[in-house]
């Protein structure tokens, strides 16, 4: 079928999505790590549009953005199948993994800025919070959003497990107060104690100490 | 049982417009519920309490609503006319697409027309290029999706006709023929496709509700 092929920047929650959904299918790859400062001409080849990561390379077939990869791969490989095969319930996964996807970057918007912009990502952050712990099917009642099993929605939401605390490390901005959102955090310790996903974490000390560097080249861009 | 599909919409808008389409490229029989934006329905805002927006489907009592949600479920559940690609590659490329043109697109045009000042020429700047990706990738093709209409001209259609309406309720130049020639091309093939027509609002209205809408926010210097 060709070989698989993964272009990402560690720790990027974004790559994180598309090596959950391999780990999940079993799926072989070779990861190739980038450098965002001096992008190869891998990358910008397969990218030209974005230029940035994940990408997923399939027998030369590049393929980019994270929520049309994990599509690409669902499509393609059908075992451990990570959308339901009710067209109504696929849609309702579709529209989840959208608004994940959307509202995920009001969380990176508190890492990246600080002052007013910053508050503007808290308050944002908050609302996106406030709707999935309301709104989403299957919260409380299933173990994951995908019911029994991890689906797409649980891989674009993913980053909560993780990152979520790490971005609140580095910047000291309280996002997800403790309580506030038991069913989200019920989710997020099934989530994180699942094999595969346990086994493909980044290490919490590292991954703060990469996204410090990450914010203090942000801020001084800016 | 008899099927039932509704379609919430307004007439205005082009993401109403893309599920028309979709519906009516596959045959299927619905009923159209015109909205109010400024006065919304209890029903919309049943079916669509987190957005409260149009399009929503309401297929046999369950509601789908964000259009290109819409869209891969219309093309899941009813036969015949595919709106999307088999190869899952292919398929993957037009998916691509058409979250470029909503994604980049759509949002740089709306900055460009009436956003706040610095966004507005940041905006300015970026449409050009993220249109010339789009000149890029239709190619020699007749549409984005071949040689007949698939999902990625469906999310265009705003560039089809709605910019157009655009440039002439507020003097902007955003798709001219010397620069974006295919693009230019492709949207007389889209628009004068019968399916199309049927379901674009007309003109003239169009843009007079522009003009009244957003005409306020956009002073040229």
């Amino acid at each position: 079928m060709g070989a698989v092929k993964l272009l990402g920047t560690w720790p990027s929650p974004y790559l994180y999505r598309v090596i959950w959904a391999l780990k999940l299918k079993g799926i072989p790859y070779e990861y190739i790590e980038q450098d965002l400062d001096n992008k190869s001409p891998l990358l910008l080849q397969s990218n030209p549009v974005h230029k940035k990561i994940p990408v997923l390379i399939h027998g030369g077939n590049p393929i980019a953005e994270s929520v049309i990869i994990l599509q690409y791969i669902e499509d393609k490989w059908p075992q451990n199948p990570l959308l339901p095969s009710d067209p109504y319930e696929k849609a309702v996964a579709r529209f989840w993994v959208k608004f994940a996807d959307e509202k995920g970057l009001s969380i990176a918007k508190v890492f990246r800025s600080s002052g007013e912009e910053q508050e503007k990502g808290l308050k944002e952050s908050l609302e996106m919070l406030e709707i999935i712990e309301e709104h989403a099917p299957g919260l409380g009642q299933k173990k994951f959003f995908g019911g029994d099993k991890i689906g797409m929605v649980d891989l674009t939401l993913g980053w909560f497990a993780q990152w979520m605390g790490g971005i609140e490390e580095v910047t000291g901005v309280k996002i997800k107060e403790a309580g506030k959102f038991p069913r989200l955090e019920a989710w997020m310790k099934n989530f994180k104690e699942d094999p595969v996903i346990k086994e493909n974490l980044p290490e919490f000390k590292d991954m703060v100490a990469a996204m410090k560097r990450r914010r203090e080249t942000l801020l001084a861009s800016k | 049982m008899a099927e039932e599909v509704l379609l919430f919409g307004a007439w205005a808008s082009p993401y109403s417009h893309r599920v028309e389409m979709a519906l009516k490229l596959k045959g299927v029989e619905y009923k159209y519920v015109e909205e109010d934006l400024a006065n919304k329905s209890p029903s919309l805002l049943k079916y669509n309490p987190i957005h409260k927006k149009v399009p929503v489907l309401v297929h046999n009592g369950n509601p789908i609503v964000e259009s290109q949600v819409i869209l891969e479920y219309i093309n899941e559940t009813w036969p015949g006319y595919p709106l999307l690609p088999k190869d899952p590659y292919e398929r993957a490329i037009a998916r691509f697409w058409a979250k470029f043109i909503d994604d980049k697109c759509l949002l740089a045009i709306f900055k460009a027309s009436w956003g706040e000042e610095k966004e507005r020429e940041k905006a300015a700047e970026e449409v050009p290029e993220f249109l010339n990706h789009l000149e890029n990738e239709l190619k020699e093709k007749r549409f984005f999706g071949g040689e007949s209409i698939g999902m990625v001209d469906i999310v265009a259609n705003f560039i089809s006709f709605w910019v157009g309406a655009f440039e002439e309720a507020f003097g902007s130049e955003l798709l001219t023929r010397e620069k974006f020639p295919k693009l230019t091309n492709w949207t007389h093939q889209f628009v004068n496709n019968t399916v199309v027509k049927e379901s674009l609002p007309p003109r003239d209205k169009l843009v007079a509700y522009l003009r009244n809408r957003f005409g306020g926010r956009n002073v040229s210097k």
